[in-house]
């Protein structure tokens, strides 16, 4: 049970270079993975693979087993580096949390949303609190496995110190699946129960 | 150097100090603005309701230079020219909503279509686009006024038809952007089907981009609308148009009746100047990047 | 008295006119009581989350603020207050900003062209060649685009690009993003040789663990103000003094990841008094009062108490 990358390569069209080939990984259910390493080296472009963003070139991309499921709410979610890109800028905070279907008032407050948050538009608040609605949306009832790529990168150290203790309680009960995309090798160390180190150049 | 907050005194909230100046700049906006718009409204409802004696022929007075009876002076036939101008911009205002409403709802459909991630749509809407865009506009004009029978609804459809083009193209893009924003990636992972994304994603960011589009459709409109009057293939000469005066005005020219072709033709150029600024107001009022200059 | 920094930011505070919902129009303090002064030959790294005033900090050194801002309290380099029209004349000459990456270039204009500048005479163009040879720049390198560089490469053009100009002070906003801890200080050896000749360095940071690394000293941001200004060492060894330092300290995956509760606060309702205050574990009523900096253990710290 969990996600798997198989013999997976990638390019984004026939004239460009590939971005790597035949990657294996593999999430189990519970899991915690971390993937550090310099930039240039795809996880970023895998993780988008393994959310269903992006068809794989060649090799497969199998969630226990089978194909991701193509319709529906996906159970692979990805939360992204800057949380003011994957937030419509002209909706209420709000609208944000009602799009996942989502309203679990212990999660919010573990999180630290505050009821005014709510009112208010994207642009009048800070990047680490758009990241807390973002992670919320995240961890409604169906999700499995959860994608964090550089999710905490452009935040402070105490707002990402407060985000992942609230995450990793939700991802231990719930026995969640974690890919942990970071250049912060201390942070995958600390959060992740293996962690892949992809070799300098 | 200039004192802090705590110095300048005033009415605080925090350490945020209320402004009380009433003209601030986005009110001078929003008042200028609605100022425009009252004015071409205005326009319009005088010629609305200027009756037909108002520019009823009369003999007895052909011909007059400005005088404060006749601020515009009077036609060859006697007619007071302010008030054929006036009526005159009221059928080209009339024709410029109409005509730029109908183009700039074409022009979001073909836009947001073309960008529904379906190739071949794609392409077919870029084709009719540059197709439109390919053949002079005069041209066009001409030829679908005449073939619809020239007369108000020839040009109506004229001026329809042919001006859509530019704005269909810059939705069209705009649709593409958002498109690809990671937050409808995320919406699509939560569920969502396309038309729920293009309802609530995607359409209320066209608003702007819309609203400001049309408006700036208005001074072409009202150009075209004139230019093909002038040039017999539009309105009915017995129709007070701008285009009519302008074109009978050119006979009288070298005799020296300056004020037949000067008045009408500065206030069409002021209508349209209206326009265009009203547009560029808009533009700052809706822009969130300049909201706070 | 010890002899003043080459640039002394003293007092600043900067401020916006801003429209309400509606038509309300208000000024809103974003930076209040801000200090830091740098010396020729060091690298102060300027830390803080988003939202602490740092890069305004470096837009109004520049004068770069834009026309709805207001500026207080003043900024001095060496020993002359820069007024606007002083700022424009001392931009790109004696101070210099490092953009953040080479979305600041222009894509159509081949590196050396750009790093020589308009209409270069024989000696920019030597020193160009100069420059590009100490940062290991091949002499190639020069006829590409920016597109065509890697991610290393980029960075040390950009970095000639404030080299050339001769500037004395040398301000680099988040220089680093997305790097590792040890390549970020690799690629940011080139403010440490720079520094060593004797200019001055401000890194702007959100990430105190990069700072620590490479600066020799620390300016720490929170919400406008500067809480704390330490030798780079102290932080590492964890002898912070101010509180919201320490829980800096403590927050870090090496060292506890343990975070405090709360939130930074906005421009728009500060606390009084200290504004660190409402999440300080050591709050009391005298906390209320305008807290001064004052000097400690070598740094200088915005805290009455500390030990």
């Amino acid at each position: 049970m969990g996600i798997e990358a198989k013999n997976v390569s990638f390019r984004y069209s026939n004239r460009e270079p590939w971005i790597f080939r035949n990657m294996n990984i593999c999430v189990e259910e519970g899991e915690r993975v971390g993937l550090t390493g310099p930039s240039g080296y795809g996880k970023s472009t895998l993780a988008r693979l393994l959310a269903g963003y992006l068809k794989p070139t060649e090799g497969e991309i199998l969630l226990d087993g089978g194909p991701l499921p193509k319709k529906g709410v996906s159970p692979i979610q990805l939360i992204y580096q800057h949380p003011e890109k994957a937030i419509n800028p002209r909706w209420k905070m709000k609208k944000v949390l009602q799009e996942s279907g989502m309203c679990r008032q212990e999660v919010m407050e573990a999180l630290g949303i505050e009821r005014d948050w709510l009112e208010r538009y994207p642009r009048e608040l800070s990047g680490g609190e758009l990241q807390r609605f973002c992670v919320a949306r995240s961890l409604f009832c169906e999700t499995r496995f959860l994608l964090a790529d550089e999710m905490s990168t452009m935040l402070d150290v105490i707002t990402q110190a407060q985000i992942w203790n609230v995450m990793l309680k939700e991802i231990e009960g719930r026995r969640l699946g974690l890919l942990l995309i970071t250049h912060n090798k201390e942070l995958a160390k600390r959060v992740c129960s293996r962690v892949i180190c992809l070799g300098y150049i | 150097m200039n004192p802090t907050a705590s110095e300048k005194g005033g009415f605080y909230i925090g350490r945020a100090r209320m402004g009380r100046r009433f003209w601030n700049r986005r009110m001078r906006l929003i008042v200028l603005t609605f100022l425009m718009f009252a004015v071409i409204f205005g326009v319009y409802l005088a010629g609305a309701v200027l009756g037909e004696e108002a520019i009823a022929a009369d003999f007895s007075r052909k011909g007059l230079a400005p005088s404060w009876e006749h601020p515009f002076g009077t036609d060859m036939l006697g007619r007071d020219m302010l008030a054929r101008t006036v009526k005159g911009l009221s059928v080209s205002i009339l024709v410029g909503t109409v005509a730029s409403g109908v183009s700039a709802v074409i022009a979001l459909i073909v836009g947001v279509v073309a960008a529904m991630g379906i190739s071949w749509l794609d392409h077919l809407m870029n084709w009719l686009i540059d197709l439109v865009m390919g053949i002079p506009h005069m041209v066009l004009l001409i030829l679908i006024s005449f073939s619809c029978g020239k007369g108000l609804r020839g040009v109506l459809a004229g001026v329809a038809v042919t001006h859509w083009t530019g704005l269909a193209r810059l939705i069209r893009s705009e649709v593409f952007k958002i498109r690809s924003e990671q937050y409808v990636e995320v919406s699509k992972k939560l569920g969502h089907s396309g038309r729920w994304i293009t309802i609530h994603h995607i359409l209320p960011h066209m608003v702007p981009q819309f609203l400001i589009g049309l408006i700036l459709l208005f001074p072409h409109a009202i150009m075209h609308e004139s230019g093909l009057t002038f040039l017999g293939f539009g309105l009915p000469p017995e129709q007070p148009a701008i285009g009519i005066i302008l074109s009978e005005s050119m006979k009288y020219i070298a005799a020296g009746n300056w004020w037949l072709a000067f008045f009408p033709g500065l206030m069409l150029v002021m209508t349209v100047f209206l326009f265009d600024r009203l547009g560029e107001n808009l533009k700052k009022i809706l822009d969130p990047y300049s909201v706070h200059e | 008295m010890e002899k003043e920094g080459i640039l002394v930011v003293k007092e600043l505070s900067v401020s916006f006119r801003m429209y309400d919902k509606g038509l309300e129009q208000y000024e809103l303090e974003v930076i209040s009581n801000l200090n830091l002064d740098l010396k020729p030959g060091e690298i102060v790294a300027v830390a803080g989350a988003s939202g602490s005033g740092k890069s305004l900090l470096a837009h109004a050194v520049m004068g770069l603020l834009p026309g709805n801002a207001t500026v207080g309290g003043e900024i001095r380099y060496r020993g002359e207050v820069l007024t606007q029209k002083r700022k424009e004349a001392l931009r790109g000459r004696e101070i210099a900003l490092v953009p953040q990456s080479v979305a600041y270039l222009d894509p159509l204009m081949r590196v050396g062209n750009q790093v020589r500048g308009n209409r270069p005479d024989e000696g920019r163009r030597k020193a160009q060649k100069e420059i590009f040879r100490r940062f290991q720049l091949q002499e190639r390198a020069e006829k590409l685009y920016p597109f065509q560089l890697s991610g290393g490469m980029a960075r040390r053009v950009l970095v000639s690009t404030a080299v050339i100009s001769g500037a004395r002070v040398i301000l680099a906003d988040e220089p680093t993003p997305g790097l590792d801890l040890e390549m970020a200080v690799e690629a940011l050896k080139v403010f440490r040789e720079l520094a060593d000749e004797g200019k001055a360095v401000i890194l702007i940071t959100h990430d105190i663990d990069l700072a620590v690394h490479v600066a020799d000293r620390i300016a720490v941001f929170y919400a406008g103000t500067t809480l704390e200004l330490m030798k780079a060492s102290d932080f590492q060894e964890g002898k912070a003094r101010h509180p919201y330092t320490r829980a800096l300290w403590e927050a870090l995956p090496q060292n506890g990841f343990r975070p405090i509760p709360g939130f930074q606060p906005y421009a728009k309702a500060l606390p009084v008094g200290c504004l660190f205050g409402p999440r300080c574990p050591r709050k009391t009523k005298a906390c209320e009062a305008e807290i001064p900096m004052r000097k400690l253990c070598g740094g200088y710290v915005r805290c009455i108490y500390g030990d």
